[in-house]
């Protein structure tokens, strides 16, 4: 229980994707004007990053690390490493699962598919989840570990993402200086909030 | 090779009209990430850069030949076997970096910079011209990186490209070094600035938001 707690606040807290990592910053920016939308795809990546990060954590495990590939039996293929082939693995993962969860949600969920539907695509060139996975290889988590990763690091996304949405629509009515409208002031914000996040370190 | 009007057009604007970074809202992530030193600012520049250029030309080269279905995934091999080319050479040549730039070598493939020009200028134009804008966007970011890291390994170590400019009081100089601009929130407000000054003395950027 000690172990899920410490993972839930490093995913979402500590370790934030968005705001001490900088990853999915190109959406992250673009998709938060409105809070509505950024629930939207908030949740989109929940749902990808669980699927995908455990999925890749078991390919990396029985195919592509050092000596993965033992159970095979065969003594030519025990000692490859194929961790060279890694990056191209995940982001084929990535889009293949993206890719088979819009036809699924298309097929047997419309009302899920209508809500999400036009966050999956963007979601197969957002750095986080590819980030996700990288981060899971980097710190070798077992299968477990990585399932849990997955559900709380794409939640603390989610959270940056509808927080930082919130902050805008109320920067609406506000008297911004002409130059800082926009792009400029959604940055100031959103280093605001991973000062924020910053005081989270210390736990 | 004399360039033409349109190939030198091609190559200057990403540098400052169409900046991938400030105009565009490209790669913001990686611009974000490895600017803590100009170090690995400059190798990620040029990693970006490379990638780029030659997946511009790759793409630009098979152009006709690619399905329209499935570009997105051709062009996604490309690219990706072009980072997993780049990443060997800086884990082969430059072990200390390639950890100090940890995950996000690999997330060039993921950069919006690399997939936004392939999609948007390779697959219709020659190679020549698709070069040329590959590497002219790869620099645009670069000087884009290497501002940030500038401002932020200036004041935050009072050194450039590792070499002491400010010596800092820790080592017995005077400087007391900015813990803030090492951290996250500081890279946030730095380009922040810097789009508030581009778009101050460029009236037509400034959207009716």
């Amino acid at each position: 229980m000690e172990h899920v707690l410490s993972m839930f606040i490093q995913g979402v807290f500590t370790q934030n994707l968005a705001l001490s990592l900088f990853l999915g910053m190109c959406t992250f920016l673009a998709v938060s004007k409105k809070v509505s939308a950024a629930f939207g795809l908030g949740i989109a990546v929940i749902v990808v990053q669980t699927i995908t990060i455990p999925v890749n954590n078991l390919l990396y495990n029985y195919v592509l690390r050092e000596g993965a590939l033992a159970w095979t039996g065969v003594d030519a293929l025990a000692s490859l490493d194929l961790n060279f082939l890694s990056f191209i693995t995940f982001i084929g993962v990535i889009a293949a699962i993206v890719q088979i969860l819009e036809m699924t949600l298309d097929r047997f969920f419309p009302p899920l598919y209508n809500a999400l539907g036009v966050f999956l695509p963007l979601i197969t060139v957002n750095c986080a989840i590819m980030g996700g996975s990288l981060f899971m290889q980097q710190r070798d988590y077992n299968f477990g570990d990585s399932v849990l990763y997955g559900l709380f690091s794409g939640i603390g996304w989610a959270f940056a993402i509808v927080v930082l949405a919130g902050i805008r629509e109320k920067l609406e009515y506000s008297h911004v200086p002409k130059g800082l409208r926009g792009l400029g002031v959604a940055f100031m914000t959103a280093g605001l909030l991973a000062m924020a996040f910053m005081t989270f370190s210390g736990m | 090779m004399a360039l033409s009007e349109q190939g030198k057009k091609n190559f200057l604007e990403p540098l400052f009209k169409n900046n991938p970074v400030f105009v565009q809202i490209l790669g913001v992530c990686s611009a974000l990430a490895v600017t803590t030193s100009m170090k690995t600012a400059l190798t990620m520049a040029l990693a970006v850069t490379f990638v780029t250029a030659f997946s511009n030309i790759g793409v630009s080269v098979i152009r006709k030949i690619i399905p329209g279905s499935i570009r997105m995934i051709v062009e996604m091999t490309i690219i990706a076997t072009l980072v997993i080319l780049v990443d060997q050479l800086i884990k082969a040549f430059s072990y200390d970096l390639s950890k100090q730039l940890s995950v996000y070598v690999g997330l060039i493939i993921t950069n919006c910079i690399v997939m936004g020009r392939a999609e948007a200028f390779a697959l219709k134009n020659g190679p020549t011209d698709s070069l040329l804008d590959g590497i002219g966007n790869g620099l645009g970011y670069g000087a884009v990186l290497l501002t940030v890291a500038f401002f932020r390994e200036l004041f935050g170590f009072g050194k450039i490209f590792g070499f002491v400019v400010l010596p800092t009081v820790q080592n017995g100089g005077w400087y007391v070094p900015n813990g803030l601009m090492v951290t996250a929130p500081a890279a946030f407000f730095l380009i922040g600035t810097i789009i508030w000054i581009i778009k101050t003395y460029n009236k037509q950027m400034q959207d009716a938001e």
